[in-house]
């Protein structure tokens, strides 16, 4: 059989993975294809720009059709996949039909979690991932700026948060509504969420923390008109957005029989537990040294895994070992993290966090695990090269701001 | 709106009209002139839209913000004077006619 690779998704990882693979002399056939109407598109302006209307879908597009064909990847959209049959080496597809690979990249993404409280599919309930998705939000934030009715959020996390700054932006009277007691608990250190708190609150943000939903009202024709709350209050809503998390799409792989938990197991280099699947992206948990799994959902994951991918199918060793970093604006605040902070026992500051430009590191047992840059590319770009070397500052160094962090690479 | 000329590394010259707002990384993206990836979507957060700015053009364009700056510390080709980051520059009537030059690389 002529070497044909499959690509399920057509996002970042699946674009990235199709390019890497013809810059890598892969000269076989290489089939993209998308489950969505349109072409490979970005994600990360649809909580922003493309929600606020400031940008239309011809600037959203990541890759224009032609540039693809150039490079001779044959894209397919409007094409959903049903089920792999690893044994036949083909992939089935919606419509009834087979392509046979003699490789096989998924590249599924993930999906929002839904919020398994009654109301919780009502009409008016959103969560945010594709350009759809994205689209229907802002119709519906425009009906709510018609009709004078006000915004939900439910979780007070990076989709959540970057869509509260937009409807603020617009004008819309927005509670933000999480469950743990602070701001982007799982990442951010304490003194990092409690200043993302006070910035919504200054941008007239309501936010509610500890907050106990126990479930969402309906109007009459079904249509969400409210959050209940375990105190008994009613936030009255005409848009209530879910952003409690994502799960990876992994349903074909679990059904072709691949290990899955938490996502599509992979190595480092993006191998599945079959030789010739590989998977990048959103869909994946990477299999550490140590045994535990690590989920990252992002765009550097996405580009990063998709060359690992591509050139495990050329043969070759790449695996993703360099920091995660990722970012998130709302506002006129641009968080930029590097590194991953789980575990951390200690914070220190570098800079003025009153300024609004700063940085926090993270460290445990004075070892550097990650920073987060508030308006502080340069700490951020820094701090990776830091990690990259496994090179820790002292919290005094961190806050000595006369001291130039830089200096440590040197040694 | 503006026309505005990319040459990518290999020399190949393409001119496209871009309206009013739109970044010129927006405009390669969207009109398949390969050589700028903007792999951020135009946050301005990874540097793969590297360009090269004709000189003499720079005093035309909104100068880079710090954030811009310090991400131009972090291209993967060679750092230029003229260097600029793609997606934060929106086409304007002043930009009429400018010339970017594409790196080899981008990551």
């Amino acid at each position: 059989m002529t070497a044909h690779i499959v690509i399920i998704g057509a996002g970042q990882a699946g674009v990235q993975t199709a390019e890497a693979l013809r810059a890598g002399g892969f000269a076989g056939a290489i089939t993209l294809l998308g489950d969505e109407p349109h072409g490979p598109y970005h994600r990360p302006p649809l909580s922003k720009a493309w929600l606020a209307g400031d940008i239309g879908a011809e600037q959203l597009v990541m890759r224009a059709p032609e540039a693809l064909a150039r490079k001779n990847i044959a894209l397919r959209t409007h094409t959903p996949v049903s089920a792999i049959d690893r044994a036949a080496r083909q992939v089935k597809l919606a419509d009834g039909s087979t392509l046979s690979y003699s490789g096989l990249v998924l590249a599924t993404g993930a999906a929002p979690r839904s919020l398994p409280l009654p109301g919780g599919a009502a009409q008016g309930v959103l969560a945010l991932r594709s350009r759809m998705d994205a689209s229907a939000m802002a119709e519906r934030m425009a009906m709510c700026i018609e009709k004078q009715l006000s915004v939900v959020v439910i979780g007070g996390g990076f989709i959540g948060l970057e869509v509260a700054a937009t409807a603020r932006k617009k004008g819309l009277r927005v509670t933000v509504l999480e469950a743990a007691p602070r701001l982007l608990g799982r990442v951010l250190a304490p003194l990092l969420s409690d200043w993302y708190a006070a910035l919504h609150g200054s941008q007239g943000v309501h936010l509610k923390l500890g907050a106990q939903i126990t479930a969402l009202e309906t109007d009459r024709q079904g249509a969400v008109s409210g959050v209940r709350l375990a105190d008994g209050t009613l936030l009255a809503a005409g848009l209530v957005v879910v952003g409690i998390g994502v799960s990876a799409n992994d349903q074909l792989a679990r059904d072709a029989g691949l290990e899955c938990e938490r996502g599509i197991v992979v190595d480092a280099c993006g191998r599945t537990s079959d030789p010739v699947i590989m998977a990048a992206g959103d869909c994946t948990a990477r299999r550490l040294p140590d045994g535990s799994l690590l989920r990252l959902e992002s765009v550097q994951n996405a580009t990063e895994q998709g060359k690992s991918v591509a050139a495990a199918l050329l043969g070759q060793e790449r695996p993703f070992t360099a920091t995660p970093w990722f970012w998130s604006d709302q506002y006129d605040k641009k968080l930029q993290m590097a590194g991953l902070s789980s575990g951390a026992d200690q914070w220190a500051v570098r800079g003025d966090m009153d300024s609004g430009s700063f940085s926090v590191y993270h460290l445990r047992a004075g070892q550097l695990l990650a920073v987060d840059s508030v308006n502080a590319s340069r700490d951020h770009l820094q701090a990776r090269k830091l990690l990259d070397a496994g090179v820790s500052p002292t919290p005094a160094q961190v806050g000595d701001a006369a001291f130039d962090l830089g200096t440590l690479l040197l040694k | 709106m503006a026309n505005i000329t990319y040459i990518e590394a290999s020399g190949q010259a393409t001119t496209l009209n871009l309206p009013d707002g739109w970044s010129l990384m927006q405009g390669a993206t969207a009109n398949g002139v390969d050589g700028i990836l903007g792999e951020c979507g135009g946050s301005c957060a990874c540097a793969t839209c590297h360009c090269y700015v004709d000189e003499a053009r720079l005093t035309d364009l909104a100068p880079a913000s710090d954030n811009e700056l310090a991400m131009l510390e972090n291209v993967a080709a060679e750092r230029r004077p003229g260097s600029r980051l793609a997606c934060q520059i929106k086409a304007t009537a002043a930009l009429d006619g400018l010339i970017i030059h594409l790196p080899e690389m981008q990551e």
